[in-house]
């Protein structure tokens, strides 16, 4: 008999909390129920008015259920091969200069003024919405794709070299270790001991970023970076709601098949 | 061939890993370096291929003083050492025989690496050094798919086809059950044997290393405590290398078997698996 035997209680145990001071605990519940009472308190919701759009609403669906694939057929074409060119020229410039940035990122590779320089552009990537880039850049190139092959790219960057700088960060280090003690160069390590093990997630990263982008390039033709969205703004503009529905079924529809397809892609490749 | 005087290692934390070891290896000898987690075995190799940089002190490659090298230099000196390590370190998306041919990557240019356009003949050895371990027809399989002694086995064929002067093998049976480790430790011996081959090797299985190697090295908080024969490493030696411990129950056994040989060993082993 024991005194620490005596202490422990077997009926009683429980997991330790995640916060350990019962105070402090009662103290965030109740601030959290708080906070959520006052600020459900501070919305104003006219009731009224909701239902009167829930009546506009379902008018709108009505019109969309005649989807009209055929009047404005040729720039809807147009516009979607638009789109896809921009997806495809974005994504391959956005990995190209992607990867040299994860590289500069990655702090088990890079001195810390290149990781903070690195680190810092894809900061100033990931900070900015897609549609205020795009509006940066057809301020400064006009319409067009050009504009909207810019901002995806750009975009790219914070997407992709962040998430292949982490994973460049999480490589086993005794691979990595056991390429430099051969003898091998930098260049012939980072092909060899680094590459391997981070190419099955740039890959994926790639496959999903081409998804992003097309959606992406949809909404960024809307503020005039060209492609799909510039379509489809042009058929809300002239209240074509029956087209506007064909080209959102087609956006769903490429943006589906584009995502089923790179899921297998990224299945296999594991 | 192998002198190393007074090696010091502080790392940046402040600890003292290494104080001023002073190690002779003769062209051919293998020794085996003993000596309780947080020796400085570790350390000590890595500092003699520089995959950890010495604080202070001296290595000498066959009179070439390897502390001092840059760039280019130090990989040609990295090319003459061959290395092994515990958890294998294989490139695991890799093919075997990429993994092997990555020793080689000293040798060959950035972009014959690249499209592993490697020279007929360093292919060619590859593959022989992949038939000598015992795995020549696992060239095209990932180095995932096999098994903890198969990636040693791998591992040391990576080590050998870098044409070594010298082998620096961290605890090449840590992570293996103790029939394969025998076997590993064999035939990295055999291995040295054949090509006249200078090792040494991190171990912290005492009876292994006293039955494969004709010298022992204990290591005590980065201090040489013994060198000498494996006979020598009786209780009291044990102790001062690991610590207070009732060694006389190790000690003679593994004497005994030491005494007995490999082959011995081998019966009694086939007797216990």
């Amino acid at each position: 008999m024991s005194s620490s035997a005596a202490a422990f209680d077997a009926r009683r145990w429980r997991p330790p909390p995640l916060v350990r001071s019962a105070r402090l605990r009662w103290l965030i519940g109740l601030g959290f129920a708080l906070y959520l009472a006052v600020a459900l308190g501070t919305l104003e919701i006219n009731w009224l008015r909701v239902w009167e759009g829930l009546d506009r609403g379902w008018a709108f669906i009505l019109a969309f259920s005649e989807p009209d694939f055929l009047t404005r057929w040729r720039d809807i074409r147009q516009g979607l091969l638009e789109s896809l060119t921009m997806t495809v020229v974005s994504t391959v410039v956005g990995i190209a200069l992607s990867v040299p940035v994860a590289l500069g990122a990655a702090r088990n590779l890079a001195p810390l003024p290149v990781y903070l320089l690195c680190r810092g552009l894809i900061a100033l990537s990931r900070s900015f919405q897609e549609v205020i880039i795009a509006i940066f850049f057809v301020a400064m190139f006009g319409f067009g794709p050009l504009a909207g092959v810019l901002t995806l790219s750009f975009a790219t960057i914070g997407f992709l070299a962040k998430l292949l700088a982490e994973d460049i960060e999480d490589i086993e280090r005794d691979q990595a270790e056991a390429v430099r003690a051969t003898g091998a160069s930098w260049p012939q390590w980072l092909v060899y001991g680094i590459q391997p093990q981070v190419m099955p997630r740039l890959i994926g990263l790639s496959l999903y970023r081409f998804d992003i982008n097309f959606r992406e390039s949809a909404v960024v033709g809307i503020v005039g970076a060209g492609g799909i969205g510039a379509t489809l703004n042009t058929a809300f503009d002239r209240y074509e709601y029956d087209t506007a529905a064909a080209i959102l079924i087609l956006i769903i529809g490429i943006v589906m098949a584009a995502e089923y397809t790179s899921s297998l892609i990224r299945a296999r490749i594991q | 061939m192998l002198e190393v005087t007074g090696l010091t290692k502080r790392y940046p934390t402040g600890d003292l890993a290494l104080k001023g070891v002073d190690l002779t290896v003769a062209a051919g000898e293998v020794i085996a370096l003993i000596g309780p987690s947080g020796a400085g075995k570790s350390t000590f190799i890595r500092c003699i291929n520089r995959l950890v940089e010495p604080t202070s002190g001296r290595v000498r490659l066959n009179g070439e003083d390897i502390t001092r090298l840059k760039g280019r230099a130090l990989r040609r000196a990295r090319r003459r050492m061959g290395m092994i390590f515990q958890e294998y370190a294989l490139v695991e998306r890799l093919t075997v025989m990429e993994n092997v041919l990555s020793g080689r990557l000293g040798y060959v240019g950035f972009w014959r690496s690249w499209w592993r356009r490697f020279p007929p003949e360093d292919v060619a050895k590859a593959y022989d050094l992949l038939g000598r371990v015992g795995l020549a027809e696992f060239y095209d399989k990932r180095a995932d798919e096999l098994s903890g002694g198969q990636r040693q086995r791998v591992g040391i064929a990576r080590a050998l086809v870098q044409d070594p002067e010298l082998l620096l093998v961290d605890e090449p049976t840590a992570s293996l059950d103790p029939k394969t480790s025998r076997q590993i430790m064999r035939l990295i011996c055999e291995l040295c044997r054949e090509r006249q081959l200078a090792a040494i090797i991190n171990i912290h299985d005492v009876v292994l290393a006293q039955m494969f190697v004709a010298r022992i090295v204990g290591l005590r908080d980065g201090e040489v405590v013994y060198d000498g024969r494996p006979e020598g490493l009786t209780p009291e030696v044990l102790t001062r290398i690991y610590g207070e411990e009732d060694w006389t129950a190790a000690a003679p056994s593994a004497r005994a078997q030491a005494r007995g040989g490999p082959e011995t060993d081998e019966e009694r082993l086939e007797g216990l698996v």
